[in-house]
């Protein structure tokens, strides 16, 4: 059964949702802006999401993980989703301890995983440098000198970068922008010399950071995988990560939906609650609808990854897409219904709707897989 | 081997020795297996097949074997039809009895009725029609008014019904009266009358496709026996209601498939109507238009995948009738617009066969068909104010 959760599944959703609606309300969030918080996150919050093993979920056991695999990572990331709750568990526990698990050396893994596992290393992915995800047209190079590597370039929109003790950067080592061959993969400390990180102050209040590298020296033995093959490995995470970013926005779409349906049975507006009114009523149905998809496509995708099925990146573009789509529409509409008060920052709805937006960019918008899903789909 | 195993294996040789080699071709509209009284059967086979699908029960699959069905488990069905498709079979029979009024018969009808009305739509000796719409009662159905008036040993029935589908080719319609006048919904009957009988007239409507699948129906002074009232007098909306859940899952299944699919598929037409860049379509828009259909056609499969396994684990999605009847229709609907834009004008010819292949022509036909999809079982407005007051409990005004 691919599109119904198991006992186990859904005890792990239960657990996830009582944690993260009672430890990291949408008011955990607030506070961390409101503070101008340095890290952006909660030191707290991510001790107990460690605690609770979900930094571990894709790690397999013998490297100190619990090996949930990608249906539970979904689950616990839906569950987030619906409360806003920042961690570096995306960029961390999803992005590199993925790309660890599926380029990494042995002695990488048995040196990174059960850190990551265990809470106590942050790291961030360095893909994009322009204002569109796009990997094939990474441009940034890592020059071979002697037996080492020279990185020289700007990085931007890299997650959790100003907090991430390590970095994982993916850089030309041949080719030129637009080649599948010729990109590959290091880890380096984030305060490698030559390594400039600025925090990026983003409309969605959460952890972003543009990263510049000046010559940075690095050794062989920073690659992580191949040279001038990282593509393959790096697609197959960056769809892992597709679909878990879909079940955070379908996690922020089920609570914006929630709140407006809630509202539309409270307000009164000419003497009777506007729940009433068949021209909220038809826009509230068809939400209702779009939920109902979005959480398909979602579990699909998650599935395929799962079963490493084949068509893991038509489904996970399927995911990313139709979610960038439906939250845009269900954040809209929750702050029209929702009218004046749903323009004020005193009201959680704005929150989701700024917060959609970024998820929409992260890893590619519609547009990016719509585009994607019709090459694969051969037309 | 588990019995299962030994099922399908078992189903596997009986449909190899029994479905004729001509039942495993793609099916032309004429010889679509309606049965009833009056079938003509232009394809022998087709009555063949029939027989001997209907002699197993396996026209009703999961029916109970005492009224004639198969008796069969989810999971046998669910082999019976893998093993079906797996030879192309046609179905063996179509019919609103199998779809619609059987499964309303196995909830509400007495025991004597089920005996003889089961079997036999099982066996496709009677083909049947619904009595619901009315020229004064679409979307607000509760609002019609055919009287049923109780003359002691029978009913006298009065009124028009409206787009009763085939209703020129059936034989018996399921029919919504009026029981009752001074309340609206509790006031309606469900009454089984035989269209032989005297006062009973069908009139084909023609629609903007050309063809008339539907008719006008007249009732005048119609004597339908006492025992033709299914369920209790003045409970027919419950029983109308449940049938409708049948009739908009059956409606649903239409977004899927169909269409550019006997040419190819959608972007095999493009790839010829606009060429190519490389692999792709030439046309960005279009591209990316097939594109979002393509997603929002395997989103919406997803989901009633979803729907079905849910439903076996026994987690009720609820409402999911008005969802899929919605979706699905409004799918099927933008298919067609989406279909026309990419074959251009060669979706627009009506008839000939010098400028239009009879695929091109069906297209046309088809498009301005699906129009009907979303207002008939019910309207997608109706669905969305179903989906609002029973999902999301909104209330009335």
């Amino acid at each position: 059964m691919a599109l119904v959760l198991t006992e186990e599944q859904t005890m792990l959703r239960d657990m996830a949702k009582q944690f993260f609606t009672e430890q990291v309300p949408v008011t955990n969030l607030r506070q961390l802006r409101d503070d101008k918080d340095q890290d952006g996150y909660d030191k707290q919050v991510w001790q107990q999401i460690v605690e609770l093993g979900f930094s571990g979920i894709l790690i397999p056991e013998e490297q100190g993980g619990t090996g949930f695999g990608p249906i539970g990572l979904g689950i616990v990331m839906q569950e987030a989703g619906r409360t806003l709750a920042a961690s570096p568990l995306y960029s961390t526990a999803i992005l590199s301890a993925g790309l660890i698990l599926a380029a990494g050396s042995e002695q990488q893994k048995a040196a990174l995983l059960p850190q990551i596992a265990g809470g106590e290393l942050l790291m961030a992915v360095a893909i994009e440098e322009g204002p569109h995800h796009n990997p094939k047209q990474i441009a940034m190079t890592a020059e071979k000198d002697g037996d080492a590597y020279v990185l020289s370039g700007d990085k931007r929109f890299v997650i959790d970068g100003h907090i991430a003790d390590k970095l994982i950067v993916v850089a030309r080592t041949s080719g030129a922008a637009g080649d599948d061959k010729g990109l590959s993969m290091f880890v380096l400390d984030a305060d490698t010399d030559g390594v400039e990180i600025t925090r990026t102050h983003m409309v969605d209040s959460r952890n972003a950071a543009n990263v510049r590298f000046d010559n940075v020296k690095l050794s062989a033995d920073q690659a992580l995988g191949g040279i001038d093959a990282a593509l393959p490995e790096l697609e197959s995470v960056l769809d892992l990560g597709r679909a878990c970013l879909a079940a955070e926005m379908l996690g922020g779409i089920e609570a914006v939906f929630d709140s407006t349906i809630e509202y539309l049975k409270e307000r009164k507006q000419f003497g009777v609650i506007i729940g009433t009114f068949q021209a909220l009523k038809h826009r509230a149905a068809e939400m209702f609808c779009e939920v109902e998809i979005c959480q398909s496509v979602v579990l699909d995708a998650l599935s395929a990854l799962d079963e490493r099925r084949n068509d893991v990146p038509r489904a996970a573009s399927l995911a990313k897409a139709r979610l960038g789509d439906s939250a845009r529409l269900i954040t809209n509409e929750g702050v029209q219904m929702f009218g004046g008060i749903g323009m004020t920052d005193a009201v959680d709805v704005g929150l989701y709707l700024k917060r959609a937006r970024v998820q929409a960019q992260m890893l590619g918008d519609t547009n990016y897989h719509r585009a994607r899903y019709a090459d694969l789909g051969g037309y | 081997m588990t019995s299962l195993d030994t099922f399908r294996s078992e189903t596997r040789a009986w449909l190899e020795e029994n479905c004729p080699e001509s039942m495993r071709t793609p099916m032309p509209e004429r010889e679509m297996p309606w049965g009833g009284r009056n079938a003509s059967y232009p394809n022998p086979d087709t009555k063949v097949w029939m027989d001997r699908m209907a002699a197993r029960g396996w026209t009703a699959p999961e029916w109970p074997a005492e009224y004639g069905g198969g008796g069969l488990s989810k999971e046998e069905n669910k082999i019976l039809q893998q093993e079906l498709a797996a030879i192309k079979a046609r179905p063996a029979l179509t019919s609103f009895g199998l779809w619609m009024l059987g499964p309303a018969l196995l909830e509400f009808a007495s025991e004597e009725q089920k005996k003889k009305y089961l079997g036999e739509i099982i066996r496709g000796e009677i083909r049947w029609c619904q009595g619901y719409s009315e020229p004064g009662a679409g979307s607000d159905l509760a609002g019609l008014q055919t009287k049923a008036e109780d003359m002691g040993d029978h009913y006298l029935v009065n009124g028009q019904k409206v787009w009763t589908s085939y209703a020129d080719n059936c034989d018996w319609i399921f029919c919504l009266v009026r029981t009752d006048t001074t309340v609206k919904h509790d006031g309606i009957s469900f009454l089984l009358i035989d269209m032989d009988t005297d006062g009973v007239e069908a009139r084909p409507i023609k629609l903007i496709s050309g063809a008339s699948p539907f008719c006008e129906t007249f009732l005048t002074d119609v004597k339908v026996p006492k025992e033709n009232l299914v369920g209790e007098l003045n409970k027919g909306w419950t029983i109308a209601k449940r049938l409708l859940e049948h009739e908009r899952s059956m409606i649903s299944g239409m977004g899927m498939g169909a269409g550019a699919a006997s040419m190819g598929g959608m972007e095999v037409v493009a790839k010829e109507s606009f060429g190519t860049d490389g692999e792709k379509i030439a046309e960005p828009s279009i591209r990316n238009a097939i594109a979002d259909h393509k997603m929002d056609q395997q989103a919406f499969g997803l989901t009633l995948k979803r729907a079905s396994e849910e439903a076996k684990a026994g987690q009720g999605l609820g409402a999911t009738a008005s969802m899929f009847k919605l979706y699905g229709t409004e799918l099927n609907k933008r298919r067609f617009e989406l279909l026309l834009d990419v074959m251009g004008t060669q979706a627009l010819g009506w008839e000939g066969d010098e400028a239009f292949d009879k695929r091109e022509l069906a297209v046309t036909r088809s498009w301005l068909r699906s129009k009907g999809n979303s207002i008939e079982g019910g309207t997608s407005e109706v669905q969305l104010n179903v989906i609002a007051k029973r999902v999301l409990g909104l209330p009335d005004a």
